[in-house]
């Protein structure tokens, strides 16, 4: 923006290497934060290659979706894992709270998208406004997860019986929810990588929040009107779509499929 | 604190056009998330299922980086060294996956 604008040269013969000049025509801030959201990007698909590797060399259930129930034999399906939604207890409501914590997190990416506008014509209040939006919508995401982290760690109301072997004998034992040891749902894998997927995007959108919030905060102070430029709202915006790109790869690999 | 010398800050009105636009994206978004929730509970588990949800994944990541990122607006370099990289990660996706599977056949 301003940067690119101070940096027009006037001389063509002027060396590239002496500075005055925005490499890739992009500020030094914005192209860090690329790099950096291109380095995270791997390490988002470390996990997800990972979960790929693992749950596709675990045995698949290949029964009736209505006749699924949960064992350590196969790898769960999602929709009948996630089809709990707060206050409608006992409602088997597949995969409706995830579908609405997607679209909380994609509302709050277009709001922070109009706050960038905002930003473009140095409009205060109008950043302020959307800004507050998105950090509601960050908030709104979090505490969904937490309420979904709830009910997975506590599990359902009946648990999951198995036999297993121990010191020779067969013995039967209910086991309710999950930890990183052993689930109720499926293979101990299952809830490992729903724990560090989740929690680690989980993280992800909390860092994004208190972000946003520094933004909110320097914006009503009037910090970015004095510096005569909103290209920190850009830049925090470029971190927060990203948060809400890996929750649509989270939600296709881990709910969906 | 005191500012005594506020600067002086000329709002220009909202560009109407590209915010239609970028409730146009979030449409779009919308919908796709829509229909593969539709998707999701219509047609049967299978190979096809997953390959139609990859697609529309990829879709929505479009629209998210392209438009709201504003990558497709930048120099092309930045561009594509943000995507090749993308493009041999979704290489080793593949690549695992089907190692998986035969992980799979040998055990079960």
């Amino acid at each position: 923006m301003s940067h690119s604008s101070t940096a027009a040269v006037s001389d063509s013969e002027q060396d590239v290497w002496n500075g005055g000049v925005s490499p890739l025509n992009a500020s030094y801030g914005k192209l860090m934060m690329w790099f950096f959201l291109l380095s995270d990007a791997f390490t988002f698909s470390g996990l997800l290659v990972t979960y790929g590797l693992v749950r596709s060399a675990h045995k698949a259930y290949d029964g009736a979706v209505e006749a699924f129930t949960f064992s350590h034999a196969y790898w769960p399906i999602p929709e009948r894992v996630f089809d709990a939604v707060p206050f409608l207890h006992g409602v088997s409501l597949p995969l409706v709270f995830v579908g609405i914590m997607t679209f909380v997190l994609i509302m709050s990416s277009v709001t922070m998208v109009l706050a960038v506008e905002a930003g473009h014509r140095m409009d205060r209040a109008a950043v302020e406004k959307w800004m507050l939006w998105t950090i509601l919508g960050g908030i709104a995401f979090l505490s969904c997860q937490a309420w979904e982290w709830t009910h997975f760690i506590v599990g359902t109301e009946n648990g999951t019986t198995i036999k297993e072997i121990v010191n020779g004998e067969w013995i039967t034992r209910t086991i309710y929810g999950a930890s990183l040891v052993e689930n109720q749902y499926g293979p101990a894998d299952f809830a490992d990588f729903f724990f560090f997927i989740t929690g680690f995007h989980g993280f992800h959108v909390f860092s994004g929040v208190l972000l946003n919030f520094l933004i909110y905060y320097r914006t009503v102070t009037g910090m970015y009107d004095r510096r005569g430029h909103y290209e920190m709202v850009e830049k925090v915006g470029l971190y927060w779509h990203f948060v809400d790109l890996v929750w649509v790869f989270v939600f296709t690999f881990f709910y969906l499929v | 604190m005191e500012h005594s010398h506020e600067p002086q800050v000329t709002v220009l009105p909202p560009n109407k056009e590209k915010i239609k636009k970028l409730w146009t994206v979030a449409g779009i978004l919308g919908i796709i998330t829509a229909i593969e929730f539709a998707i999701a509970f219509s047609v049967p588990h299978g190979t096809f299922k997953t390959f139609v949800f990859v697609v529309m994944t990829i879709v929505k990541a479009g629209y998210i980086v392209g438009e709201f990122m504003h990558l497709k607006y930048e120099a092309k370099v930045l561009f594509w060294s943000i995507l090749i990289p993308m493009i041999f990660v979704v290489w080793m996706l593949v690549a695992f996956v089907y190692e998986g599977m035969k992980i799979s056949d040998v055990h079960f």
